[in-house]
């Protein structure tokens, strides 16, 4: 993004320019959302309750993406996620109920862990194709959480066959005098002020500390992967890891720690969805979230940061649609301006890109003024549709590990 | 290799597969406090009569989807996006059919056309994608999966036909019903006639696969892209091209229920079989008679099962496992025996070479 320079710039000049794009860039949405905001009066979009329902539809589509990143910077394809976030969700209700939700974390954690050592089974040791085994573990963890719900829940306490309620929830957090000082001067509905209020509200109040984990887990995989010797050893398992070995990394061994922990983040993601995201355990709860959480790896271009931004980006599409339909309304405007405004920044260097990227913001444009509602369904395919669009055309700026999808035999260093 | 040992090897692999998946669910009953006597004596007693028919009936559907899947393995290509194509092809044919433009039987040529073109369709868009801008199939097909659910779930909400607590689409006329074989009592229900469907595109699939030049490029490519282009084989063409035939069967998957029962898209439709058919796909090799066997074996323990419901504690979910097991090991199975009869063929050749020394395209040829 701040490459545009013919001659390529001293590593940490373009660190920081690098910062001062995304900080207008930050600033810029501010702005826009808050002027959409007032323009429609639609101040549903941003208010705490909304932000804090986005926060928490985040939270497993973060940690699913999270997982799929642990193991494709390793190399290995993961589209197993689903089934691994699948049982995660049981093993947290599972020793939720028995154990309390600490526990039932770790719980979560262990059985989508299971899952990725299945993945890993099959595909670091074994060799067989990555997507196989992964529809295989997808069809395995749905069966399994079935199963399994149907033969430990029944007979509890608020259970069933297919659910189980009433589980204790990880506790949340309420910053004294900050989130009443927030909520109230979010409630004024003031130009850019109440915007901010807004998010200081929903990141201070009922906050819950699991939440708080996921993010930290995600600075926690940053530093790991791109700040240690063990990450950049990882990393050179999904890049070259002929050239890893002959280093003297054995590539097995970290490719199976990179599918297990990325087993076990989709089970925490699983967990957080029957934990903290609902009152409780339901069979096929994630509702393809692992899925989702794949797409935004690849909309954030197997980056921390990038994973971060596209799960917010449908974490909060994944939110509205608890939001009336007249907020989701308002957003196309955003989307147009958004649209508009990336036509203006690509229209020196690129033009049919922006001609492209103009004529979708007028078409958004019009849009919104001719109706004055979206239909629902039309919020939840989103994610799905700015993936394929990403991929269909920014593919040029996506680069995926170099090795990502291949097979590793070991010795095949020659 | 002998002919004998690569059959034997061939049919090794699943056998094992079925083997160890036997043993993972037994162990996975005994676990959950059930027990495995009491679960493979359930699921392994004679049928009953509605069993039986029920299981030529889901055979065909699974047949089909693994068919629809069988395609693209069979050129590298993974469409995992066949549960999105038959979704959309099922709609849009129940949609067709029930607005009963042309009268009678030639209304049901009309729908499956409709469902093989919506199908190639969706397919073919990921197909596009592929060749035009680079995107991988397996992501393309997961999103056109998600996007296929939502759009069908609008297009009902928002124009389906309200009956009781659903909406679904209108009921096809009553001349373009095909009620199928009854070979028990009425009571036990009938074989679908369309079920014929999955015989015709069974021989189908293997005539343009292994007698016609389109096959061998297929083959070709999936073998060896490089080889293929070398040799002239269009691959993006081809990638187009086999997508887009996938999406067609996949259009029929649902074909023999919606005429044979449903009559109209909604709650009756039965969702999954995408999925089901790659998994057994996977299990039969992508070859059809492989693919048969898979078919029955999957439609057999998916209608054996509902019996433990009745009979027994075990929840039948278990066979979920005992079919994602079935697959994972079958494929593991298969990895193993290839690497040893690789392995074989290099020291075999390896031998040659020290015993006779010949110049190295003789050893290659050998």
């Amino acid at each position: 993004m701040s490459t545009l320079t013919a001659t390529p710039a001293p590593p940490v000049e373009e660190a920081s320019r690098s910062r001062w794009t995304w900080l207008v860039v930050g600033v810029g949405v501010v702005i826009a959302v808050s002027a959409v905001r007032v323009i429609t009066g639609e101040h549903e979009i941003d208010t705490p309750g909304s932000l804090r329902a986005a926060l928490i539809a985040t939270c497993p589509i973060l940690m699913a993406a999270l997982g799929g990143l642990w193991s494709e910077r390793a190399g290995v394809v993961n589209i197993g996620l689903e089934g691994q976030m699948i049982l995660g969700t049981w093993g947290a209700a599972y020793f939720t109920y028995f154990y309390g939700p600490w526990v039932g974390i770790v719980g979560a954690a262990l059985l989508g862990a299971i899952g990725g050592a299945l993945h890993a089974l099959a595909t670091v040791t074994f060799g067989v194709d990555h997507i196989v085994s992964g529809v295989a573990i997808n069809i395995i963890g749905l069966g399994a959480a079935r199963f399994l719900a149907e033969a430990y829940f029944a007979d509890l306490d608020g259970g069933g066959p297919r659910q189980l309620t009433g589980l204790d929830r990880p506790p949340d957090i309420t910053v004294p005098g900050l989130s009443d000082a927030a909520n109230s001067l979010a409630e004024q509905h003031w130009f850019i002020i109440s915007d901010i209020a807004s998010v200081v509200a929903a990141l201070t109040t009922r906050l819950n500390v699991m939440t708080v984990l996921v993010f930290a887990l995600v600075g926690f995989s940053a530093w790991i992967l791109w700040r240690t010797a063990f990450g950049l050893r990882l990393r050179s398992c999904g890049e070259n890891p002929q050239a890893a070995e002959s280093l003297g990394v054995n590539v097995i061994r970290y490719k199976w720690i990179a599918v297990v922990a990325s087993g076990a983040f989709a089970g925490v993601g699983g967990g957080f969805l029957s934990l903290v995201a609902s009152s409780g355990f339901v069979t096929n709860q994630t509702n393809g979230r692992g899925y989702i959480g794949l797409a935004a790896m690849i909309f954030g271009n197997w980056r921390p940061g990038g994973i971060l931004t596209g799960s917010l980006m449908f974490g909060y599409t994944d939110s509205l649609r608890l939001r009336s339909t007249s907020a989701v309304h308002a957003l196309l405007l955003l989307v147009a301006i958004g649209l508009i405004v990336l036509a203006i920044w690509r229209f020196k260097g690129k033009r049919t890109q922006s001609t492209v990227f103009a004529v979708a913001g007028v078409l958004f444009l019009v849009w919104f003024m001719t109706t004055d509602a979206v239909p629902r369904e039309f919020t939840g395919m989103t994610p799905y549709i700015a993936t394929l669009l990403v991929l269909a055309f920014a593919s040029q700026r996506l680069r995926m590990p170099k090795a990502d999808g291949q097979i590793y035999r070991k010795g095949s260093a020659g | 290799m002998s002919v004998v040992t690569r059959i034997l090897g061939a049919l090794a692999a699943p056998l094992v597969a079925v083997v160890v998946a036997m043993l993972i669910t037994s162990v996975v009953i005994l676990a959950s406090g059930g027990s495995p006597g009491e679960f493979w004596s359930i699921i392994l007693s004679a049928p009953a009569d509605r069993v039986y028919v029920n299981i030529v009936n889901q055979t065909s559907m699974i047949f089909l989807s693994a068919l629809a899947a069988a395609i693209g393995f069979r050129m590298n290509l993974f469409n995992i996006g066949v549960e999105g194509q038959y979704q959309i092809a099922s709609y849009t044919a129940a949609v067709v059919v029930g607005a009963a433009l042309v009268p009678g039987l030639l209304n049901v040529a009309l729908g499956l056309v409709v469902a093989m073109v919506a199908g190639s369709v969706w397919a073919g868009i990921a197909g596009v994608l592929k060749v035009t801008r680079g995107v991988s199939e397996v992501i393309s097909t997961i999103m056109l999966n998600a996007i296929a659910l939502t759009l069908v779930g609008y297009f009902l909400n928002t124009y389906g036909v309200r009956a009781g607590n659903s909406l679904r689409t209108t009921e096809i006329p009553e001349s373009s019903q095909l009620a199928g074989w009854t070979p028990f009592l009425d009571r036990d229900g009938a074989v679908w006639t369309l079920c014929v469907l999955a015989i015709v595109a069974g021989i189908a699939f293997s005539f343009v696969i292994n007698r016609t030049s389109f096959g061998f490029d297929l083959r070709a490519t999936g073998m060896s892209e490089s080889a293929a282009v070398a040799s002239g084989v269009k691959v993006g063409r081809m990638v187009v091209i086999s997508m887009m035939l996938s999406g067609a069967i996949a259009g029929l998957i649902w074909m023999p229920a919606f005429f044979g029962a449903a009559h109209t898209y909604g709650s009756t439709f039965q969702y999954g079989l995408g999925f089901m058919g790659i998994a057994v796909a996977l299990l039969g090799r992508n070859r059809p008679l492989g693919i048969f066997f898979g078919a029955v074996l999957f439609a057999f323990l998916n209608e054996q099962s509902n019996r433990l419901t009745l009979e027994s504690d075990i929840s039948q979910n278990v066979v979920q496992i005992t079919q994602g097991v079935i697959v994972l090991a079958v494929v593991v199975a298969y990895e193993v025996v290839r690497r040893r009869q690789v392995a074989a063929e290099q020291s075999r050749v390896k031998r040659q070479l020290d015993a006779t020394k010949p110049t190295t395209d003789e050893a290659v040829s050998a």
